[in-house]
C-alpha cells in the first residue's frame, strides 16, 4: 500500500526576476513502512519536495496524495490537522521552541492533538528514555546538544504517533557518530511501529542505512534503486 | 501549557517586556490618578455649591424660583414639616428659610443683598453659614435684631461689628418695611460675590418684617450621601411630591437648581474618558509595535508550530494570550499604584490656595480630596484591556499569515 503518491510535482520559485524551477516534473510512490533517503546535490530540490509532501508548500502542479489524503482539496486547516496527526518533521537545525524543555516540546504536539495530561506525560518520558534522554527531561533546548536536540525532535515527531516521518538532513550539523546513533533509533522505530521514514541528506552513511536510495538533481529524479 | 507557553514568551525579552508593562502601568495609573483627582474635584465642587444654600433639594412654592418675592411662599409648613419628618430617611437635614431681595444700607453706603432668613441651628447642618464665621459670633435662637454679612461685605460698607444696618424690602402687602439690625458676625465664604451677596437673620425677624406670618420662601433638604449622578435626588423628589400632594409646592433637586453644574459634571465626565481614550491611542501604539517586533523575531518558531499542526487560529491565540498577560499584569499593578498614590494624597488632601484667587472664579475649591470611583476604574481597566487584546489581534493576524517555509526559510 502507498504511504505517498506523488504525479507530475512542478514548483517554480520566484525571486524578483529570478526564476528557480525547484522541481520539474518528479513522479514518486513511498511503499508504508518505507525507508528512504532522498539524495542529490544541494539546491536539487530535496528541502522543496520534503515541504510539498508534508503539504507545508503548495505545488504549481501535480497531485500529492499522503495516507489516502489528496492535498489540493484541502483547506489550511485540514492540513494543518493532517500535520498534526499523521506526519512527523524533523528539520535540519530550529526544531524545537526555544522556551519550552526537552519534555514539554514532546508534549507539545500531543497537546494540540487534545492528549490528557497523564498520558502525555508518561508518553513524552516514555520516548525520551528511548532516544536516550533520561533525566534531561527539563532542559531547554539551549543546555542541550546539537545531537541532543535533534533525538528530542525525532522523539517529538514520533510520539504523535504519525503514519510518516519526514526528515530534512536531520544528521547534516551532527558529527558521525551522533549521526549514526540517531539513524539506529530511526531505524528502530521504522522496524518496531511501521512509520514510514523518508529523509534527505548529503551524508554516505545515511544512505549506507536506506532500503531505497532515490536521487533528485535539478529538480528531476534521476536514480531509484532499493537495495 | 499553552498559559505556561504564553508566559515564558513574555519573559524571553525581558527589557521589551518591561518597557510595555510601563507604558500600560504609567498609562493606567495616570488614568486612575488623574480620574480620581477630577472626581475629587467634581465632588468638592457639587458640595460647595449645595452648602452655598442650595442642597440636595429644596422645596418651595410653584411660582417662587421665577418670582423669588415674600407672595410666593409657602404657608402650611406644618404639613410640610410632618411629610418631611416621614418621608425623608435616617441622616437627612432640612431647614426652613425666608429668602428675599433687600436693599441694605448705613450712613455710608447701600446695596442690594439677598436677606436671608434662618434657623440657626438647623442651618448650620446644611449651608457652609455655621462653619464660616471668621468673626464675632455665630446666630443663636432667640436673637432679635443681629445679622449675619460677610468679611467682603464689610469693606464694602466700611463698617464692623457691632455696628448697625438698615435692611428694606416689600413685604407681603407690597409695601415696604425696614428694620434695623446689628452687626454680630462676619463669615467668610469660597467667593467674595456670595460675602458680598448674602446677610443672615433670624427666620422669625425676617418673617416678622416682612409680615408673613409663618410662612416661608424655602425649605432646603441635605440628603447624607453625596450623589454625583442626582439619582437619589429624584427618586426623593418624586416620593416628597407624591407625598405632599398639593400642586402649589414644587419640589427640586440639585440638577434643576444648579442646571450649570450638572452640564458641567456630565462634561467632565466626558472629557474623562476622552482622556482615557487618548492615553489609550499612546499605549496602543506601543503595544501593536512591540508586539510585531516580537513576532518578526520568532517568525522562525511559527513556521515551527504550524509545521507541527497547530492552526492558525490557535497561532493567534497564542499571540493575544501574550499580550492579554501583559496587560492583566499592568493594570494590575497600574491599579495598585494608583490606590497607593490616591491614597496618599487623600489623608492631607491637595491644597489648592496658591491658585485659589483665580480658581475661585471657577468654583474650585481650595482644598480637594481625591476620590476613586469604581465606575472609573471598570472603565479604565475594560478600556485598556479590551482595546489592548483588540490591537493585539493585528500583530497575532501576521503570525498566523506566515507559512511554514516561509517562516523557516528565515535562517
Ligand atoms: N522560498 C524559495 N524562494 C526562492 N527560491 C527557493 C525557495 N526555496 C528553494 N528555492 C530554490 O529552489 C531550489 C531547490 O531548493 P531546495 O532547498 O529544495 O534544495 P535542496 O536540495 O534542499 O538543497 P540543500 O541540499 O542545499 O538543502 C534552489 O535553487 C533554491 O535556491
Ligand atoms: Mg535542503
Amino acid at each position: 500500500m502507498a504511504m505517498v503518491e506523488i504525479k507530475d510535482i512542478k514548483k517554480t520559485y520566484h525571486q524578483g526576476n529570478v526564476t528557480v524551477e525547484a522541481l520539474r516534473g518528479i513522479d514518486l510512490t513511498v511503499d508504508t513502512g518505507a525507508f528512504v533517503a532522498l539524495a542529490g546535490p544541494s539546491g536539487s530540490g530535496k528541502t522543496t519536495l520534503l515541504n510539498i509532501m508534508g503539504g507545508l508548500d503548495l505545488p504549481d502542479s501535480g497531485i500529492v496524495i499522503v495516507d489516502n489524503n489528496e492535498f489540493s482539496r484541502m483547506t489550511q486547516a485540514d492540513l494543518a490537522a493532517l500535520r498534526l496527526h499523521k506526519i512527523g518533521f524533523v528539520f535540519q537545525a530550529y526544531n524545537l521552541i526555544p522556551v519550552l524543555s526537552a519534555i514539554e516540546n514532546v508534549e507539545y504536539v500531543m497537546l494540540l492533538q487534545g492528549v490528557p495530561a497523564t498520558e502525555r506525560h508518561d508518553r513524552a518520558t516514555a520516548i525520551l528514555d528511548d532516544v536516550g534522554l533520561e533525566g534531561k527531561y527539563n532542559r531547554r533546548p539551549a543546555e542541550l546538544s546539537g545531537g541532543q536536540q535533534q533525538r528530542v525532535a525525532v522523539a517529538r515527531a514520533i510520539v504523535s504517533g504519525p503514519a510518516i516521518v519526514l526528515a530534512d538532513e536531520p544528521t547534516a550539523n551532527l558529527d558521525s557518530k551522533t549521526g549514526e546513533g540517531l539513524l539506529l533509533m530511526m531505524k528502530k522505530m521504522n522496524k518496531e511501529k511501521q512509520v514510514t521514514f523518508i529523509f534527505s541528506t548529503h551524508d554516505s552513511m545515511v544512505i549506507d542505512y536506506a532500503r531505497r536510495l532515490v536521487t533528485i538533481k535539478d529538480g528531476r529524479i534521476v536514480n531509484d534503486e532499493t537495495k | 501549557m499553552l498559559v505556561r507557553l504564553a508566559w515564558r514568551n513574555i519573559w524571553r525579552n525581558p527589557r521589551r517586556t518591561l518597557v510595555i508593562l510601563l507604558a500600560v502601568i504609567i498609562g493606567v495609573w495616570s488614568m486612575i490618578f488623574l480620574g480620581a483627582i477630577l472626581r475629587g474635584m467634581e465632588a468638592e465642587m457639587l458640595r460647595n455649591a449645595m452648602s452655598n444654600l442650595t442642597g440636595s433639594l429644596q422645596i418651595h412654592h410653584r411660582a417662587y424660583r421665577d418670582d423669588p418675592v415674600v407672595e410666593n411662599s409657602m404657608a402650611d409648613r406644618d404639613k410640610l414639616d410632618r411629610v418631611l419628618g416621614i418621608s425623608l430617611g435616617q441622616g437627612a437635614h432640612w431647614t426652613r428659610r425666608v429668602r428675599v431681595m433687600a436693599v441694605a444700607s448705613n450712613a455710608r453706603h447701600s446695596g442690594g443683598v439677598t436677606l436671608v432668613g434662618i434657623e440657626p441651628e438647623k442651618e448650620a447642618r446644611i449651608s457652609f453659614i455655621g462653619s464660616a464665621m471668621t468673626a464675632g459670633r455665630y446666630l443663636e435662637s432667640g436673637d432679635k435684631n443681629q445679622i449675619l454679612v460677610g468679611r467682603a461685605f464689610l469693606a464694602t460698607f466700611n463698617t464692623k461689628i457691632g455696628h448697625k444696618l438698615i435692611l428694606m424690602s416689600q413685604d407681603i402687602h407690597k409695601e415696604m418695611a425696614s428694620k434695623a439690625f446689628r452687626i454680630v458676625g462676619v463669615f467668610s465664604a469660597e467667593s467674595e460675590a456670595v460675602e458680598k451677596q448674602f446677610v443672615f437673620v433670624p427666620l422669625s425677624q425676617a418673617a416678622g418684617m416682612l409680615k408673613m406670618g409663618e410662612s416661608i420662601s424655602e425649605i432646603s433638604i441635605l440628603l447624607p450621601d453625596l450623589d454625583m449622578t442626582g439619582t437619589q435626588e429624584t427618586h426623593m423628589a418624586l416620593k416628597l411630591t407624591a407625598a405632599i400632594a398639593d400642586d402649589t409646592y414644587c419640589v427640586e433637586t440639585w440638577q434643576q437648581l444648579l442646571p450649570m453644574m450638572k452640564a458641567y459634571l456630565e462634561m467632565s465626565g466626558f472629557f474623562l474618558y476622552v482622556w482615557y481614550g487618548v492615553v489609550f491611542v499612546a499605549m496602543g501604539f506601543g503595544i501593536v509595535n512591540t508586539t510585531l517586533m516580537a513576532i518578526f523575531e520568532r517568525m522562525r518558531e511559527f513556521g515551527l508550530m504550524k509545521a507541527l499542526g497547530m492552526r492558525p487560529l490557535q497561532v493567534v491565540k497564542g499571540v493575544v494570550a501574550e499580550a492579554f498577560f501583559l496587560l492583566v499584569l499592568g493594570i494590575s499593578v497600574g491599579n495598585i499604584l494608583g490606590f497607593l498614590s490616591v491614597a496618599a494624597i487623600a489623608r492631607n488632601g491637595i491644597d489648592l490656595s496658591v491658585l485659589a484667587a483665580g480658581a475661585q472664579m471657577w468654583g474650585i475649591p481650595r482644598k480637594l480630596y481625591p476620590e476613586i470611583w469604581v465606575q472609573d476604574l471598570v472603565v479604565a481597566g475594560l478600556v485598556v484591556l479590551v482595546l489592548g487584546v483588540l490591537v493585539s489581534v493585528y500583530p497575532a493576524v501576521k503570525a498566523a499569515r506566515f507559512t511554514p517555509t516561509q517562516a523557516m526559510m528565515k535562517n
